[in-house]
């Protein structure tokens, strides 16, 4: 039977137990935020005025209690885990496709176009980026959509150059030659031959790409422009958390906890892949 | 004419600024052959000479700097787009590195059927699917292998896929670059005759590219002798295995390895010495006079043109 390199990158990544022990916590994480707040009969942003600052209890309606305006704390982070894991995910995903398919074209085209696509990549580097981020989201009108848009606009740069440099090496190959002398047109080469070629590295760095979304959305979460309360993320319960950390850490440590075991398991993740996937060793 | 070049040279784009044009590096100069029907037309030269860039641009898949390609008498340079994408079905190419020759995700199967998806667009996947198979049994594999990965075949077995794939849409002309360059000797006889008999039976025009003149005096018609860009010879082939005329020729013909150990032990005291001109700076003289043993002064200041010599033309006039 014959297997793909893919299928063999996929049984060496499943031998890799750090890997896949991760990869479980993180499907863990994510049906918790998910279904989690589907056995809560409150919302995170309905306040329980009986129970204000309630501290943990595993045991009561609030396992582990409720802020100063009385919301369930662990609602709140789980519904935070739904959007800061969205944001993740779909925007590593839009930033790996806008990055793949412009490094795919300029790699592939050589020459002039490519120059002048990668020299756009160099001046859109250089631009400070939170600048470049509140400048957008004021352009875009704020929102979260356009939070999310300035976040993919910033962080396609990098898998662009990546598979750049990949589809350059590519377009040398003889398969590509072998392709043109088939007939085949140039849109359908970099979509047929080349793309398909730079998935692994892709997906490779995708993966590290999530977490760095996630704590762009944080981080700008925490300065105020990212999302706004009533409704949670990571980010913006982090930065409540802190405001109030020296009297109650459980604030911090809960959505905080949470960020750092993601974070934690994509990393392992990105580099069990990376390891079953080695281009050193022949797919 | 199936294929023909008329004083054809080639270019590669050096890469500079973001604004200034780059200056074009030209390897290969002012090549012309006539190739018929069913004939093959041998290139030799040793590494770097511009065998590759010559095979390429012979297909269109490098843009000719001066001169012209004719397919059939056609300029594919001014072809409409989809006009010379549907005349590439019947001119294509197998490759040095059969491995590299292949798309490393796709099955046997889909290499051999996609250029028939833009050849023969009406083709349906069972039809395709059963010319896949019966090209592939054509070259020696059982229709078992269109069922795997490049990474699953051996270099032999990788050269038979690229071999059915160039003739899947059957072809009139199919270039070889150093076919069998990669492969093991024991294979090496293999994949020639198979080259051989699929020319009888497909009335296939070749063009057989080697830096190994024993393998060329197997396969060609025609003997192109190439050094540094230039053709310094180009004969019949049984008028140049009798007598090679350039001092090139001859000096890569003493490269060929003798079975005899007295006149191998001759051979090898013979080997070509002096320094090989680098392509971005060719001489102004003959390209071959840094290392000729007969070069005289004027050797090295003027080029000689190729003329006619006996049934060979010649870039030598000693
Ligand atoms: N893409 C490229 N850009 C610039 N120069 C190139 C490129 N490809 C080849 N060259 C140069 O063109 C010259 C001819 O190369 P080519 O590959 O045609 O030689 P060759 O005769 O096929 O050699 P070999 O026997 O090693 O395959 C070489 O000097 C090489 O350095
Ligand atoms: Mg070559």
């Amino acid at each position: 039977m014959a297997r793909s390199p893919f299928r063999l990158a996929l049984a060496r990544f499943l031998k890799n137990r750090m890997a896949v022990a991760c990869t479980l916590l993180l499907a863990l994480i994510v049906a918790l935020c998910f279904l989690g707040p589907l056995f809560f009969p409150f919302t995170g942003e309905d306040s329980d005025f009986d129970n204000i600052s309630a501290p943990i209890d595993l045991f009561s309606a609030h396992p582990f209690g409720t802020d100063d305006f009385g919301r369930d704390l662990l609602v709140r982070v789980m519904e935070g885990g739904q959007v800061s894991l969205t944001i993740g995910f779909l925007g590593a995903l839009a930033a790996g496709v806008i990055g793949t398919l412009y490094g795919a074209v300029a790699g592939f085209a050589g020459g002039r176009l490519d120059r002048l696509m990668m020299a756009a990549v160099e001046v859109l580097y250089g631009f400070p980026y939170v600048i470049l981020v509140v400048l957008l989201s004021m352009l875009l009108g704020g929102g979260n959509i356009a939070l999310f848009a300035a976040i993919v606009f910033t962080l396609w740069l990098t898998p662009a150059t990546i598979v750049r440099a990949q589809a350059q090496s590519l377009a040398r190959r003889e398969f590509i030659e072998a392709a043109r002398a088939g007939g085949m047109t140039n849109t359908a080469i970099v979509l047929q031959h080349i793309v398909p070629n730079t998935m692994v590295l892709v997906l490779v760095y995708g993966s590290l790409l999530v977490p760095e979304v996630i704590l762009s959305e944080s981080f700008l979460s925490f300065l105020g422009i990212g999302i706004k309360e009533p409704q949670a993320s990571w980010g913006n319960l982090i930065e409540a958390g802190t405001a109030q950390m020296e009297t109650d850490l459980r604030l911090l440590a809960l959505p905080g906890g949470l960020l750092a075991l993601v974070l934690f398991s994509l990393n392992f993740i990105a580099d069990g892949l990376r390891d079953a996937f080695d281009p050193k060793e022949r797919l | 004419m199936i294929l023909e070049a008329r004083n054809l040279s080639v270019a590669y784009p050096l890469p500079r600024g973001l604004i200034s044009r780059p200056a074009p590096l030209t390897v290969v100069h002012d090549v012309s052959f006539r190739l018929e029907r069913g004939k093959t037309l041998g290139i030799v030269g040793e590494s770097g000479c511009g065998k590759s860039t010559l095979g390429r641009a012979l297909l269109h898949l490098l843009p000719a700097a001066k001169g012209e390609v004719l397919w059939a008498g056609e300029n594919p340079a001014q072809m409409a787009p989809e006009t010379l994408r549907k005349a590439r079905a019947k001119r294509q190419i197998i490759f040095q590195d059969p491995i590299a020759a292949l798309d490393p995700r796709m099955t046997v199967l889909k290499s051999l059927t996609r250029p028939l998806a833009t050849f023969e667009p009406g083709i349906t996947r069972a039809e395709s699917r059963d010319r896949a198979a019966e090209v592939l049994q054509r070259t020696g594999l059982s229709a078992d292998y269109l069922a795997r990965y490049p990474h699953e075949l051996s270099g032999g077995q990788a050269q038979r896929v690229g071999i059915a794939r160039a003739l899947i849409a059957r072809p009139e002309v199919i270039i070889c670059d150093e076919p069998v360059s990669a492969l093991d000797v024991s294979i090496q006889a293999q994949v020639v005759n198979l080259l051989l008999d699929l020319q009888e039976d497909l009335g296939l025009a070749l063009v057989f590219i080697s830096h190994n003149l024993a393998v060329v005096r197997q396969m060609a018609d025609e003997v192109m002798v190439m050094c540094l860009g230039r053709v310094v010879e180009q004969a019949p082939a049984e008028a140049f295995h009798l007598s090679p005329q350039h001092p090139y020729s001859q000096a890569l013909r003493q490269a060929v390895p003798e079975p005899d150990p007295l006149a191998e032990r001759s051979r090898r005291g013979k080997a070509l010495q002096g320094e090989l001109p680098s392509v971005h700076a060719p001489p102004p003289g003959c390209v071959f006079a840094s290392r000729c043993d007969r070069a005289r002064p004027e050797c090295r200041t003027t080029r000689p043109e190729l003329a006619p010599r006996g049934a060979a033309l010649v870039a030598c006039p000693y």
